[in-house]
């Protein structure tokens, strides 16, 4: 819609592309570029999504009966695990930042690459290389452990693929861990002339937030899944209380990476909103810099709540009061966010592009997952719904309804800048809004579901919880055709789309005032900043001048 | 019957169920009220300021008494359901004291559960509704979790520890039980009842229930056949500390510390005797691990608390709970316990059923950390071990 006002004349595309510059295999195996790596985490990223996203319809279907009619208890088990380790370790976690935020953090602040490129490619290939390993041993017959791993079941227990999937694991965790390097540097030394910190578009900070949540909690993550391996393979007393060991003691190491981790997966989702809400209401964010430091916060205290995770698992109760406190004092930045962005489309001039309606989406679908987690920070409500599939259904609201959602929002706002033409907004309209019924379909029965008492991760449940089972797996294949949607028009979207132009949505942000697509070096000329981000005010000055 | 075949809300049938829920209401109310907020405003501006209708949009930077606003609303109803939370919590880890004590073993995958009168059950556990009743939970392999939702609570169950979880029904009936910890192949099939019954009818029920004997004089025999008695003499010279009304007591150690003697202690002390040495005694006990399952362990357990002052074995008895450890606050005022006279056993001479050695008066002028032992109070042997509520209930016994 927007392109039609802005654009009345035919567009071409731009002669000289990061895409164009050169052609063949090694062309973009051995690249340096941060756009062509982006891709790269795109298609690899989208292919373990679609796999993932398989696991759980499979799982769905199975919950349709009380029974366990469909597979057998194992094979139940391997489903949840990989539909777990895939989308978490291989989706979420690299999602926004290795695809999105890689191709557009450079340009957002006006920087030529990454500050180290070759790292930068070294990450992908990591990440490439873990995926390797955990899918070996998907492949030669499954884990069951659960994406947590929990001991001592996961080291003595359980006699499937282990130390492959969790070294799968811990590999691709060194890519997160460049990636955040990366960002980190990049950020603080690659600033174009006149981008001060306070002019970043929020999305940089919410990138900065998270590349140093990933530099700091992932090599915990990968101590702890050596520990597992070497407990496994080599009867190293440290998790298992036959061997000496204390279970209860992984579950402080893996929670104090994986807490964190939903940190990563879920502040580069807000960095994206922070970019859309503001360019389809042609406004200015509300509270920027409210939005900038609740990132920071989030940060620095998403490491101090690991055992909310914990509070029937055997830890004192004294700790779990002050992990309770923590967890409630978390929630707030999160809500000031969530303030902010509606403030923001107050006396706004709302535009309803795709993007704008998967953000949205995202306000309501995180309103409601982040206040389900007050039933889970509250201890005596915890020690009712804790591990039932109330949490199984806080989860997704947050990172389905949150970051999936936000993905997709980011995904739709840069395509015209990550290939130069526009994908389709009718089917794109329709998909977001089947993305969204079907997405609360699935998941709202599972609250219902959960305080009722139904434990998560059962292959067989008692009858009376069939009717909403049944609605919620009604829900996951409308989820399921809302998400595959995308796949198709974006592909075809690459031949066919309009072409967009330089800034199809009239944005701020200076990866707006390149080409679509970009040259190989981003910008023929080093922009200068002289403007705050969102500065939509002047930016319709000039738009008025010119029309 | 459309709840029937449809139930959108669980059952409740426990003490603490209501209050769990009342908390979740409030809980869910404040979710509704922030949701309809955020979702009005939105729809609200999404209309009120869409471009087609609004195509000058007003810049506006921010608002710091705002920030302020929706800084601190937040944060005081966060606080209060922070605190409510908090307190029923604490409602809900600490049993009364006069809990009965059922035992409950997991293991891949079934639940079995050993009440004190020796009576056992698979995967079913019956227990009066009208009295409160605390598990002691341990598993035999992995990580399990006790979980009862009519109850609104739940424990792990670990593996090398106990922990416990405690309730009171508060209606008759036959309630799901889950394990609701993922803990391998067939996790979904741990599943169990709980059978809430009046207390008369579970009086019927722990007598037709066959039971070979109690915990404890099981526990006897473990305890003679592993040896114990040849160090745990009960003499002031043995070598190993007198185990007379050791159970809810605190224990001096070598280090200077005290522990409360619990479950957990004594288990320990067990498997790993060296962790903790009782003052004035040599770490020459060996190690029983591996030579103990959880049940003997369970049995050895319920034999020790079973040992009180007159050293009458509570063979039979639902409730072997004993007054809770009360000279802490002794220890913390400074009172040296090690000395003559504080820390004196009382021991009586009339030792009915004195499973190994007869009791011996301590040797008064002797210093008293051989006893190890601190009393919960000077006339303690006074105060049947039976008293106080929970043991009320108990009636006859067979």
């Amino acid at each position: 819609m927007s392109t039609a006002t802005v654009a009345p004349a035919a567009l071409e595309m731009p002669a000289d592309t990061y895409l164009n510059s050169s052609f063949g295999i090694k062309s973009w195996f051995l690249t340096k570029d941060h756009k062509r790596i982006a891709l790269m985490y795109l298609v690899s990223i989208s292919l373990f999504f679609l796999f993932g996203g398989t696991m759980a319809v499979l799982m769905r279907l199975e919950l349709l009966t009380p029974a366990g009619d469909l597979f057998q208890s194992d094979t139940y088990n391997k489903l949840f695990t990989m539909h777990g380790i895939v989308m978490v370790f291989f989706f979420l976690v690299p999602s926004i930042p290795a695809t999105l935020g890689n191709f557009v953090l450079p340009m957002m602040i006006g920087a030529r690459d990454l500050a180290f490129p070759k790292i930068n490619l070294a990450s992908w290939y990591i990440f490439m290389i873990g995926a390797c390993f955990t899918f070996s041993a998907i492949i030669s017959g499954g884990v069951d452990t659960g994406w947590t791993f929990y001991t001592p079941l996961s080291t003595q227990y359980l006699n499937t693929h282990v130390i492959a999937a969790a070294l799968g694991i811990m590999i691709a965790g060194f890519a997160s861990i460049f990636t955040g390097l990366n960002f980190i540097v990049t950020t603080h030394r690659m600033r174009a002339p006149g981008m001060t910190w306070f002019r970043l578009p929020l999305f940089v900070w919410s990138q900065y937030a998270v590349s140093i949540v990933m530099v700091l909690a992932t090599p915990v993550l990968a101590i702890t899944l050596i520990l597992v391996a070497l407990e496994r393979g080599f009867h190293i007393g440290i998790f298992n209380p036959q061997l000496g060991g204390d279970p209860v003691l992984f579950q402080h190491m893996f929670w104090f990476y994986s807490h964190p981790a939903v940190y990563i997966m879920i502040l580069p989702g807000f960095g994206v909103i922070s970019e859309v809400i503001p360019c389809f209401s042609r406004k200015r964010i509300f509270g920027y810099s409210a939005v900038a430091f609740s990132s920071m916060a989030i940060g620095v205290f998403g490491f101090l709540v690991w055992a909310h995770h914990m509070f029937v698992a055997g830890i004192s109760t004294y700790s779990a009061l002050v992990f309770s406190l923590l967890t409630f004092i978390i929630a707030i930045p999160s809500a000031i966010k969530v303030f902010n962005w509606t403030a923001t489309m107050y006396k706004g001039s709302i535009h309803f592009d795709t993007p704008m309606l998967y953000a949205i989406a995202f306000i309501g679908l995180f309103t409601i997952g982040g206040l389900t987690g007050l039933f889970l920070a509250a201890l005596g409500v915890d020690v009712h719904v804790t591990a039932t599939y109330f949490v199984v259904a806080h989860f997704h609201y947050v990172m389905v309804g949150g970051m999936l959602v936000a993905y997709l929002s980011g995904l739709h706002f840069w395509w015209p800048k990550i290939t130069g033409r526009m994908y389709p907004e009718p089917p794109a309209k329709l998909s977001a809004l089947i993305t969204f019924i079907g997405f609360n379909l699935t998941f709202f029965p599972q609250f219902v579901l959960g305080y009722m008492g139904m434990p998560r991760r059962y292959h067989v449940y008692p009858p009376e919880f069939q009717v909403l089972n049944v609605l919620s797996t009604a829900g996951a294949s409308v989820l399921a055709v809302g998400l595959l949607m995308p796949m198709f028009y974006m592909l075809w979207s690459l031949k066919y789309g309009e072409i967009a132009g330089n800034n199809p949505y009239r944005a701020t942000g200076l990866e707006w005032q390149t080409t679509s697509p970009p040259p190989t070096h981003n910008f023929h000329e080093t922009p200068i900043v002289t403007r705050d981000a969102y500065d939509y005010e002047s930016l319709t000055e000039e738009v008025e001048v010119v029309g | 019957m459309l709840p029937r075949y449809f139930p959108l809300f669980p059952e409740s049938a426990s003490t603490l169920s209501t209050r769990v829920d009342l908390l979740y209401f409030f809980i869910l109310a404040v979710t509704i009220f922030f949701t309809t907020l955020v979702a009005l405003l939105i729809c609200v501006f999404a209309v009120k300021y869409r471009k087609d209708k609004h195509p000058v949009p007003v810049q506006i930077h921010g608002s710091i008494p705002l920030e302020i606003f929706w800084t601190l609303v937040p944060l005081g109803i966060a606080m209060i359901i922070f605190a409510w939370g908090a307190v029923l919590f604490f409602q809900e880890r600490r049993p009364p004291k006069s809990a009965m004590t059922i035992y409950g073993v997991g293991k891949q995958w079934m639940w079995k559960f050993e009440h004190p009168g020796g009576q056992r059950e698979i995967n079913n556990l019956h227990v009066p509704v009208g009295y409160p009743v605390r598990m002691t939970l341990i598993s035999q392999d992995v990580i399990h979790d006790f979980f009862v939702p009519v109850f609104r609570t739940q424990m792990d169950v670990l593996p090398g520890r106990y922990t416990q979880v405690w309730f009171q029904a508060t209606k008759p009936g036959t309630y799901h039980l889950f394990c609701n910890q993922y803990c391998g192949t067939n996790h979904s099939q741990m599943v169990g009842e709980v059978t809430a019954m009046p207390y008369d009818d579970y009086q019927q029920w722990l007598r037709g229930s066959g039971a070979f004997g109690s915990l404890a004089t099981e526990g006897q025999k473990v305890f003679a056949s592993m040896g114990c008695p040849t160090c745990h003499t009960g003499a002031d010279n043995a070598r190993g500390p007198n185990l007379y009304n050791l159970y809810g007591h605190l224990a001096r150690l070598s280090d200077g510390s005290a522990v409360s003697v619990d479950e957990a202690y004594i288990r320990e002390s067990v498997l790993n005797p060296s962790a903790k040495i009782v003052y004035g005694f040599q770490n020459i006990m060996p190690t029983f691990q591996g030579q103990l399952n959880e049940d003997e362990m369970i049995q050895l357990i319920e034999y020790i608390k079973s040992l009180t002052y007159n050293g009458q074995l509570l063979q039979l008895q639902t409730n072997t709970q004993q007054e809770p450890p009360v000279n802490l606050d002794k220890i913390q005022k400074g009172i040296d316990v090690t000395k003559p006279g504080t820390n004196t056993i009382q021991m009586p001479r009339t030792s009915a059923v004195p499973p190994a050695e007869p009791a011996v008066e301590p040797n008064p002028t002797e210093p008293a950390p051989r006893g190890a032992v601190v009393p919960g109070r000077k006339n303690a042997p006074a105060k049947p071990n039976a008293a106080g509520k929970g043991a009320a209930p108990q009636g006859e016994q067979q």
